[in-house]
């Protein structure tokens, strides 16, 4: 019963991110120089033509009519055609979703198979090898853009030392390096948080209970201390894998993959505006569904949050 | 000593070296019997918890140092077993309680796991054995009948029922030895008396001997066999019961009890002691204790006073026991 109105609180909270954000690139996109009608009729178009070409992807009527119009649309989950191909925004999207989320669980997760263990190794193991290890670690993840290390990540891998395909699609084998790319910097956050968060469990008076019960130091560490430690974590990585589907779209472009990424910028050049209104709004939904997605897990494993 | 299953003797412990050189604990003596509550009282920061920590092999080594001294548990020599030697003995032998149950519990564990993970380890029993030995703990620790603290966690409980879990995991492997550092001072006072009842109970039925730590001697008048009393990291009075509360002798253990509220002393002025504990890092020479005492001589500040016995079992450390002492 909570949990049924703790969802029901967040799809009403998830209805007017969407409305808002909704509103916000309906009218940025229109404010900003560029009108799809040119692009499409293309530039010796007489005026009669870009008219016509106006009509037809209905950019004629006045803007509120627009917005209304299109707000009725998305409202039954249709995002309209394309301006400039007429093929529908939705199908787009479906065919190209699944590279981009396929690359951002990638990602996450090498994230957290490379965080995960060095930072609580960091934390057990304080001023050893592994714990200055992890930090120089963490501090280039965190300096260092995706997309530069994507570059070089290709010359290396994909031309000096040809391990990796150059780009296209069609293998785990192709995506390895973006995942890489894009995981790394996660991989950093995520590993100065376990770090963090692992010492502090350590220090807390409930391992001593542990200690003082006789149990063996494993069963000390991994099974009281991390158990507790890993309840931030858990969020932080929700945090984020969402962030990592805006890491996805730029690193496509560095890997010349064909997902959401691609698309969209397309979708900008071209100021197809159906395009491009109906991908940040599905970015927008995406996101807000792993961030509910990690509310819930979060309050699965910490006892001491219970929904409400 | 026939029957003791714990002699401390001229325990030593120091943190750091040179200037910030702080002695905590300057040289102890102390035994627990099979069987009886020994309690050692004194104030706060009189190294009441480094001694403890030191006999459950809990100590850390830096910055503690253990300087001399040697720690009986049975026939075994403490100091010199291995650190996995100790752990085996840690929960199963000897077990401790801690003062503050809310924080001393894993946040993220339920109850029963809490309990049951020692039985395993310690006693190898299977999931469904160590269960039902968890449902008669708690039966035994006065939560019984009420198996739902089992899938709770602990906030999910009150601060004297987590107290009493925690006493349930001290006793689950009855250990010969607990240990409890200051198990009343979180709770409140109708809490305490129900915890103090507890503890008495479960000696008499599991025969275990207790070293009982507190600060407050009115707490300990109710439960104690013997008491020994702390003062700057030395036992400066200790005796039976009767001898600590009808005939102390030493002016430390004379104003800790003229500083009890009590029913009987109505209307008389409630004496403090003045002055304050002076910290491990700055004892005073001499006596520690004659800076703050009534009875201080020059001699005092000159050397440190021995345990001397006053009658069989009744002993103080002072230089002044044949003065007068008047209120
Ligand atoms: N980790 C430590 N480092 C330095 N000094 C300590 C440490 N732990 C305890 N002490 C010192 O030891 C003395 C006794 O402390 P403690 O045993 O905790 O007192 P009590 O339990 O009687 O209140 C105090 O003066 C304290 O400052
Ligand atoms: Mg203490």
């Amino acid at each position: 019963m909570k949990f049924l109105l703790f969802v029901l609180k967040r799809l009403l909270r998830l209805v007017l991110t969407v409305l808002i954000i909704s509103t916000i690139i309906f009218f940025v996109i229109r404010v900003i120089p560029g009108d799809p009608a040119l692009v499409i009729a293309g530039v010796d178009a007489s005026e009669e033509e870009i008219d016509a070409v106006r009509a037809r992807i209905g950019t004629d009527v006045p803007l509120g009519e627009q917005y209304v119009s299109w707000l009725g649309d998305i409202a039954r989950f249709d995002f309209g055609e394309s301006m400039i191909s007429g093929e529908s925004v939705n199908k787009l999207i479906y065919e190209r979703f699944p590279l981009t989320i396929t690359l951002a669980f990638m990602g996450i997760i090498l994230g957290i198979v490379i965080a995960i263990p060095l930072g609580v190794l960091s934390a057990v193991k304080r001023w050893s090898f592994w714990d200055y290890f992890g930090m120089v670690f963490s501090q280039i993840g965190m300096a260092v853009p995706s997309f530069w290390l994507g570059i070089i990540l290709l010359l290396l891998f994909a031309v000096r030392f040809p391990i990796f395909p150059l780009f296209g699609i069609g293998s785990l084998k192709h995506l390895i390096l973006p995942a890489f790319s894009l995981g790394f910097a996660r991989a950093a956050v995520i590993l100065r948080l376990t770090r963090a968060s692992m010492v502090e469990e350590l220090s807390k008076e409930y391992v001593i209970t542990a200690r003082a019960k006789g149990l063996t130091e494993t069963m000390v560490k991994y099974k009281h201390a991390l158990r507790n430690a890993l309840i931030p974590v858990v969020t932080i990585t929700g945090i984020q894998f969402g962030y990592m589907l805006g890491g996805a779209i730029i690193i496509e472009q560095v890997f010349s993959l064909p997902g959401l990424g691609r698309l969209f910028l397309y979708g900008i050049y071209q100021r197809d505006f159906t395009l491009v209104q109906g991908g940040v709004i599905f970015i927008a939904v995406v996101f807000s569904l792993v961030n509910f997605l990690v509310d819930v897990l979060y309050s699965v494993i910490n006892p001491r949050i219970r929904i409400s | 000593m026939n029957g003791s299953i714990l002699e401390i003797k001229d325990l030593k412990i120091s943190f750091g070296t040179g200037e910030k050189k702080a002695s905590a604990v300057r040289g102890i003596d102390l035994d627990v019997m099979k069987g009886e509550i020994h309690s050692l009282v004194g104030e706060s920061g009189s190294g009441k918890t480094v001694t403890s920590t030191c006999v459950m092999g809990l100590l850390p080594e830096p910055p503690a140092i253990i300087e001399s001294g040697t720690i009986k548990y049975k026939d075994l020599e403490l100091l010199s077993l291995t650190a996995e030697e100790r752990r085996k003995t840690r929960g199963k032998e000897i077990a401790m309680v801690f003062q503050e149950p809310s924080k001393y519990l894993n946040p993220a564990m339920k109850v029963g796991e809490q309990i049951t993970e020692m039985l395993r380890l310690h006693l190898g029993m299977n999931h469904s054995e160590a269960l039902k030995r968890a449902i008669e703990i708690l039966d035994l620790v006065g939560l019984g009948g009420n198996t739902r603290v089992l899938s709770s966690y602990p906030h999910e409980l009150s601060g004297g029922m987590k107290q009493r879990v925690m006493i349930g995991i001290a006793i689950c492997c009855n250990p010969s030895l607990l240990i409890a550092d200051e198990p009343t001072t979180a709770l409140d006072v109708t809490l305490q008396l129900q915890i103090l009842k507890l503890i008495m109970k479960l000696r008499r039925k599991l025969g275990m001997g207790i070293l009982f730590i507190s600060h407050d001697l009115a707490v300990v008048h109710d439960i104690s066999d013997r008491v020994s009393v702390i003062y700057a990291g030395r036992i400066v009075e200790s005796g039976s019961r009767a001898d600590i509360f009808e005939s102390p002798r030493h002016p430390y253990t004379r104003l800790l009890l003229a500083s009890i509220p009590d029913a009987a002393k109505r209307g008389r002025k409630l004496a403090a002691i003045s002055g304050r504990v002076p910290d491990a890092e700055h004892f005073p020479p001499g006596c520690a204790f004659h800076p703050r005492c009534p009875l201080a001589e020059d001699g005092c500040s000159q050397a440190q006073p021995e345990m001397e016995k006053i009658r069989e079992g009744h002993s103080a450390a002072c230089f002044c026991l044949s003065k007068e002492w008047t209120e």
